[in-house]
């Protein structure tokens, strides 16, 4: 006799065609369901989609948004990045405490609401900010927080916590959400208004090679992070073997403090779709997947109904236009709550339904990508260029920025500044003039590109936005006065030891011990050699490791080590008798003397030469 | 010319790697012709009498008495080296580091399914060093100069390795003398 939860989870196996690649959608389903995807759960998926249980168990451990164990009918994350903990993370953390009456991880007892603590939700300009189920709520107060959890128990319906919405389509009856844009410029480029269908209709009316060679003109290079050029991946893909080639854009913006993509989404999604589409038509596939991040499926909906309208308008669908040049469509792909998911390799694995465990390279995805099928993996304001440059040319692109960056680029900008938000400038524009449109010119420090990027302090404002100087895939932070950057090292790295994939040795350990060397150089009990070690760690870490997560995690210590030496130097000293100052002997006996009763000689007598020491050092 | 001196220890280690420094055979007779032995096992000397050029050590910390006897040697060593991978990374005894310290007491003197102790009582002498929380590789109490890396390493890195010390070489180990696998 099959027990109810085995009929549902069957159905929902069913639902997908018994699919394993869609093992992700499945165990979705069922954590929706059932708040938790049980053992039992696991057992039954398993077998339906005759995988080995140990791929779905590896699953749920691996994204934040599936657990085996039950979560509360409301679950609530709080957002706790730097810039939120900036903006009162702390207080906000504490009052949902104390008025839930539970710690943060827990379940009320009446396992109605659950409070969790996650990285950025790409709200960082409206922080703080927590997800409420699919709910966004952001600059939240304690005096809201407060009503937030008197409401939710009257109601426990997240979404008649939004009181207004934001403007444009996040008042649209599909999104209903108080998130607001935050667009601080006029459009140049990939902000303008949009021309529906010009683009397209353009590209479908010359040859593939000649879409490509518009985009190599335009100079186009990607803008996720790494800045590959865009024709050439396209080349690349579409000189592959395979005729099954697809095209993924990468809507997963997790690097902390990134928000842009989420404005492209919500004001511009025909553009986005537009360039998807232009993109298949150039390489030669049939069809795209659009990776959206969990944190934003809020838009979900919103983006279903465009992707409706657009197959109904024939911009999408059998016959594109009615131009007789083919067939392409569009799905989306939820992530389930995993940074390293942005990382194209681990992209790929996600959409195959599996952990997001990034790939060897080679083969690249252009080869070898989504189930062995050629793949173009393009970022979202990649694409709204691509559309761009096929609606007025490539001249007109490149009359903004630079020979080696053409175009402009999209900042998002949040921290300690007057106006955060996205703003749209021309690559080469300094960061001084950046720091004056978000009026944050007091910034001591601001960090570009996201924790993955580095720190830049006042001595280099005068850098440039570009690929070749300050590059970002969007990120902006600034520090004002006061902001204590070894504790945003800290933060930045804890961040990367929660979301390395633990494959690599150099990832999974380096950034453990970067932090614990960074928590002894706060507590004024570093030595010389452990800035040493750092760099020498940071160098074998960005050397050995698989995937751009542990090539650039050391980078918060590694550039705050060259634009703020003071910072460690300050607080390192060395010992006169070559003892480590890490070390504290009166600590490492404490357990020993409880368990014995015994007091250790040699531990008090040390005691006090090692606080002597550290006065002579500090 | 006094000749250089060297002193050894072995903190929380199985005297292994002192074993492979006698491995060294008949070459003890050489080593004893350009050094003077201070504090170590091999004489019995019970603390270094005067400033060392090297000092050997085996085994990481384990408990109080190892701690002191690192720092005694740290004070008077020009150049310490780890030898060993206990000294370099804790070796086996930091197995323990996984599990909570009174666990391991009750484990080793209490509940061991070969252990006899009608009193259930954990050795508690004045004499018997308290152990730390963990076991801590050498370099984590004060500052090391060399590893040498090995379980143990073998004579002839030993060998060799003091020999570049002694004569200000630098250290150049083939390959067969660090492979492990
Ligand atoms: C850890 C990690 C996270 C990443 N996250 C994103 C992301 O959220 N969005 C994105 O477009 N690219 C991200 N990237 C870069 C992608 O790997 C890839 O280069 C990019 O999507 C390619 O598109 P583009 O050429 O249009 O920039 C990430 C890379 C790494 C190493
Ligand atoms: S570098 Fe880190 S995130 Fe990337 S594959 Fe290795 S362990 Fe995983
Ligand atoms: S490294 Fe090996 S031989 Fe040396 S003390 Fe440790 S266990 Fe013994
Ligand atoms: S939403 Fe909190 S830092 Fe981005």
């Amino acid at each position: 006799m099959s027990t109810l939860l085995e009929t549902a989870v069957k159905k929902i196996c069913k639902k997908l065609d018994h699919d394993p690649t869609r093992l992700l959608d499945v165990a979705h389903a069922v954590q929706v369901k059932y708040r938790c995807v049980s053992d039992e759960a696991m057992d039954v998926i398993a077998r339906e989609l005759e995988i080995p249980r140990v791929t779905v168990e590896s699953l749920v451990s691996f994204y934040a948004f599936l657990s085996k164990e039950k979560k509360g009918r409301v679950v609530i994350r709080l957002c706790d990045d730097v810039i939120d903990r900036m903006h009162g993370y702390a207080r906000i953390r504490d009052a949902f405490c104390e008025e839930l009456g539970i710690q943060l991880g827990e379940t009320t007892p009446d396992g109605n609401i659950t409070l969790e603590r996650t990285a950025c939700i790409g709200m960082s300009d409206q922080a703080p900010a927590a997800l409420v189920n699919d709910v966004v709520v952001t600059r939240m107060n304690s005096d809201r927080v407060r009503e937030i959890v008197r409401e939710l128990r009257e109601h426990m319906d997240p979404r008649q916590l939004v009181r207004t919405y934001g403007r444009g389509n996040n008042s649209h009856e599909l999104v209903r959400s108080m998130v607001r844009n935050h667009i601080q410029t006029d459009g140049m480029v990939v902000l303008s208004p949009v021309n529906r269908g010009e683009a397209l209709r353009k590209a479908l009316s010359i040859s593939p090679q000649e879409v490509i060679r518009e985009v190599k003109t335009a100079r186009l290079r990607g803008r996720g992070g790494a800045g590959f050029p865009c024709g050439m991946k396209w080349e690349f893909t579409r000189a592959a073997e395979r005729d099954d080639k697809i095209v993924i854009c990468n809507a997963d913006e997790g690097e902390p403090g990134t928000f842009k993509d989420r404005v492209l989404l919500t004001e511009f999604p025909d553009r986005v779709f537009a360039g998807m589409t232009i993109a298949g038509y150039a390489i030669g596939a049939d069809d795209g997947i659009l990776y959206l991040r969990a944190e934003y499926t809020y838009l979900k909906a919103f983006l279903e109904d465009v992707l409706e309208r657009r197959r109904r308008d024939g911009l999408l669908g059998k016959d594109v236009w009615g131009m007789g040049k083919g067939h392409f469509d569009i799905r989306i792909q939820m992530g389930a709550g995993a940074y390293v998911c942005g990382e194209e390799t681990a992209l790929i694995s996600s959409c195959e339904g599996t952990r997001g465990d990034p790939k060897n390279r080679p083969p690249f995805p252009a080869q070898h990508g989504y189930l062995g099928r050629p793949t173009s993996v393009n970022n979202v304001e990649t694409l709204c260029c691509v559309t761009k440059i096929l609606e007025e040319g490539a001249a007109a692109f490149n009359q903004h920025g630079t020979q080696q960056s053409s175009g402009t680029k999209l900042l998002s900008i949040s921290g300690d500044c007057r106006s955060p938000g996205v703003f749209e400038v021309p690559f080469g524009t300094t960061l001084k003039e950046v720091l004056g449109l978000c009026d944050g010119e007091d910034a001591i420090a601001v960090q570009v590109g996201g924790p993955s990027g580095r720190m830049v302090g006042p001595e280099r404002f005068d850098g440039q936005i570009c690929f070749d100087d300050l590059s970002t895939g969007g990120s902006i932070m600034v520090f004002g006065p006061g902001r204590d950057l070894l504790s945003v090292v800290h933060a930045f790295l804890g961040f990367f030891e929660e979301e390395s994939c633990g494959y690599c040795t150099p990832c999974r350990v380096g950034n453990v011990l970067l932090r614990e060397g960074i928590e002894r150089v706060m507590a004024g009990r570093a030595d010389p050699e452990d800035l040493e070690q750092f760099q020498a760690l940071g160098k074998a870490m960005k050397a050995m490791s698989r995937c751009g997560l542990g090539q650039t995690s050391p980078n918060p210590v590694l550039t705050t080590l060259e634009s703020f030496p003071g910072l460690y130097e300050s607080r390192v000293a060395e010992d006169p008798d070559g003892y480590c100052r890490s070390f504290d002997l009166g600590e490492a006996v404490a357990l020993a003397e409880e368990l014995s009763g015994r007091t250790s000689a040699h531990a008090h007598a040390h005691a006090d030469t090692e606080t002597t020491t550290q006065r002579e050092g500090t | 010319m006094a000749k250089p001196r060297i002193a050894t220890t072995s903190l929380c280690g199985c005297f292994g790697c002192h074993m492979s420094l006698l491995d060294i055979d008949e070459r003890i007779l050489q080593l004893a012709e350009i050094v003077d032995f201070d504090r170590s096992p091999l004489d019995d000397i019970k603390h270094i009498s005067r400033r060392c050029a090297v000092g050997l050590i085996e085994g990481g910390c384990a408990n109080e008495e190892n701690v002191e006897v690192l720092r005694e040697f740290r004070r008077n060593c020009d150049v310490l080296v780890s030898v060993g991978d206990c000294a370099t990374t804790g070796g086996l005894p930091a197995l323990r580091n996984m599990v909570p310290l009174k666990e391991c007491l009750e484990e080793a003197y209490v509940h061991g399914p070969s252990v006899h102790n009608p009193s259930g009582e954990v050795p508690n002498d004045e004499e018997i060093p308290l152990l730390l929380d963990q076991v801590y590789p050498a370099h984590e109490v004060v500052k090391i100069d060399y590893h040498l890396p090995g379980c143990p390493p073998s004579a002839d890195t030993l060998w060799e390795a003091l020999n570049a010390l002694l004569g200000g070489k630098p250290l150049d180990l083939p390959y067969a003398l660090i492979k492990y696998d």
